[in-house]
């Protein structure tokens, strides 16, 4: 994707049929640090790669509680990430507050993506440059969904967002027909070690992610260091010798080279179509 | 006009009541929720209209009673209705289910009335989902509560004592019947509003029936009711 013509505004369509701008929110989503996101049908799991500026500043949040069924991970710019969290709890309170009940996760994410949709089609703001991974609990069971900056959504059974997102991406869909039936643990495994794929060789430790877990019988909430490091620990997820890793280590060369090749093609399907 | 007195230009405030229904009785049986409520409206001392329905259906788990105000349970039923349709456009297999529709109405209820401008009812919201049964009422000025069995009006008088006394978890449809025609029987006698022709509502996890119209036999040959003043002083 390189400078046109037909960038400058939101409001401009390319030729093509493309809007640029959302597109190159969309860039922003795949530059921010990774978040991935896989639920069974009776909990759901988020973690993130939490990497601090330097040795002397504390790691920027990126998973947010919502609700006690509802929490979200972030991955792009996070104040827009705050701001939208900042929304979606107020929706859950005022939702709670009138009918003394759970707002059904389907219903916040659809208004989420209208809220994001608003901002793809008035010339005087900029779409929202964060990517959401949506985890809740309602009436149907556990749900995992992802809102995109151009308004689009989708429910996953396991995703992966941000960068390097694609070698946690291939380790989920190896894995991701067994999720249904997991157990809660075995879901914060996989998670872990999603998340040591995108760390390409760096050691895992609870130090540099974070993990959290919403599901039946227990409220969203956020792992703490001690826990997580004894969960890395027990897996045995930090060395390399884990099982997933050797053909992670062929498939992280191959997963970098797709990385870049998407970025480049300009004139292939325009990444709104995925 | 006088603006110094209703600055806000033509008041339209509910005062008091014009076309008013008296009780509803509601109960928890063994499958789900019964109710009761005769047709009767009245305008002020005068029966004025015997076939006014005053149980009605709200969305896929819900059943709503209303006694009092009867053009505001009209009003009522709008809003149920509007709630009841965007909940359904969402389209999404969620609805909302007896709990919510209580609580709802609880909120416009109470804000009404802090704009001294209520909806002169008294509700009684009762329905099955997932399995559970839910009963629950709610006044004129946002007083709200759930119960296993609840009565409005001069049903908090004449019939919560029977109820307090005979209802059990797990009443059979039959004897969930019986007891409300026993409350709505002394009812009957006792309130001078009740019309003898009434209907009953009931609601489970399958579905909502409202039975026909029907009276309620009644006996008049109690020796109380001989010569009723006899002894009283004063009387004639």
């Amino acid at each position: 994707m390189f400078r046109n013509q037909y960038d400058t505004d939101v409001t401009t369509w390319s030729p093509a049929g493309r809007l640029f701008q959302v597109e190159y929110a969309m860039e922003a989503v795949k530059q921010g640090s990774a978040a991935i996101g896989l639920r069974s049908n009776t909990h759901a799991v988020l973690a993130c790669v939490n990497k601090a500026n330097s040795e002397l500043s504390s790691h920027q949040r990126k998973i947010f509680k919502v609700d006690d069924h509802i929490g979200v991970a972030i991955a792009g710019l996070t104040a827009d990430g705050r701001v939208l969290s900042r929304y979606m709890r107020s929706e859950c309170i005022n939702y709670g507050y009138t009918y003394e009940s759970p707002l059904p996760v389907g219903r916040l994410v659809v208004q989420l993506a209208d809220k994001a949709q608003v901002c793809t089609q008035r010339s005087w703001k900029r779409p929202y440059g964060v990517g959401l991974l949506v985890a809740g609990l309602d009436e149907s069971g556990a749900h995992l969904y992802y809102n995109c900056p151009s308004g689009n959504y989708f429910e996953y059974q396991a995703f992966a967002i941000g960068s390097r997102s694609q070698a946690a991406k291939t380790y989920l869909e190896r894995k991701f027909e067994k999720f249904p039936e997991s157990s809660r643990d075995e879901l914060i495994k996989d998670a872990l070690f999603a998340i040591r794929e995108t760390l390409q060789g760096e050691k895992l430790t609870s130090s540099v992610c974070t993990v959290a877990v919403v599901g039946v019988g227990e409220a969203f909430n956020i792992l703490d260091q001690a826990t997580v490091q004894a969960l890395i620990n027990e897996f045995e997820i930090s060395s390399e010798e884990a099982p997933a890793a050797a053909t992670a280590a062929e498939e992280a060369a191959g997963d970098a080279a797709a990385d870049q090749g998407g970025a480049a093609a300009e004139e292939e399907a325009a990444p709104m179509d995925i | 006009m006088d603006t110094l007195l209703s600055s806000e230009g033509d008041s339209q405030r509910t005062q008091y009541p014009y076309v008013t229904g008296t009780s509803i009785i509601g109960i928890k049986y063994k499958d789900g929720i019964l109710m009761a409520a005769d047709m009767g409206g009245s305008y002020g001392s005068t029966i004025r209209y015997k076939s006014v329905e005053r149980l009605k259906q709200v969305g896929k788990h819900s059943l709503i009673g209303a006694s009092g105000e009867i053009s505001d349970f009209q009003e009522i039923q709008k809003y149920l209705d509007e709630l009841i349709l965007h909940d359904n456009m969402w389209d999404d297999g969620n609805s909302l289910g007896p709990k919510e529709v209580h609580n709802y109405l609880t909120r416009v209820m109470y804000n009404r009335r802090n704009k001294f401008d209520p909806l002169w009812n008294s509700l009684v919201i009762g329905g099955v989902k997932n399995g559970q049964k839910y009963l629950g009422s709610v006044s004129m000025i946002g007083v709200h509560f759930e119960d296993d069995h609840i009565a409005t009006g001069f049903g908090n008088h004449l019939a919560r004592p029977i109820l307090r006394e005979e209802w059990r978890e797990d009443l059979s449809f039959e004897e969930g019947v019986k007891l409300l025609e026993k409350c709505m029987r002394n009812l009957l006698y006792r309130d001078r509003s009740a019309v003898n022709k009434l209907q009953i509502a009931k609601i489970t996890e399958e579905g909502l029936t409202v039975s026909q119209p029907y009276s309620l036999k009644t006996f008049w040959n109690f020796a109380a009711f001989q010569n009723p003043t006899v002894g009283a002083e004063g009387s004639w």
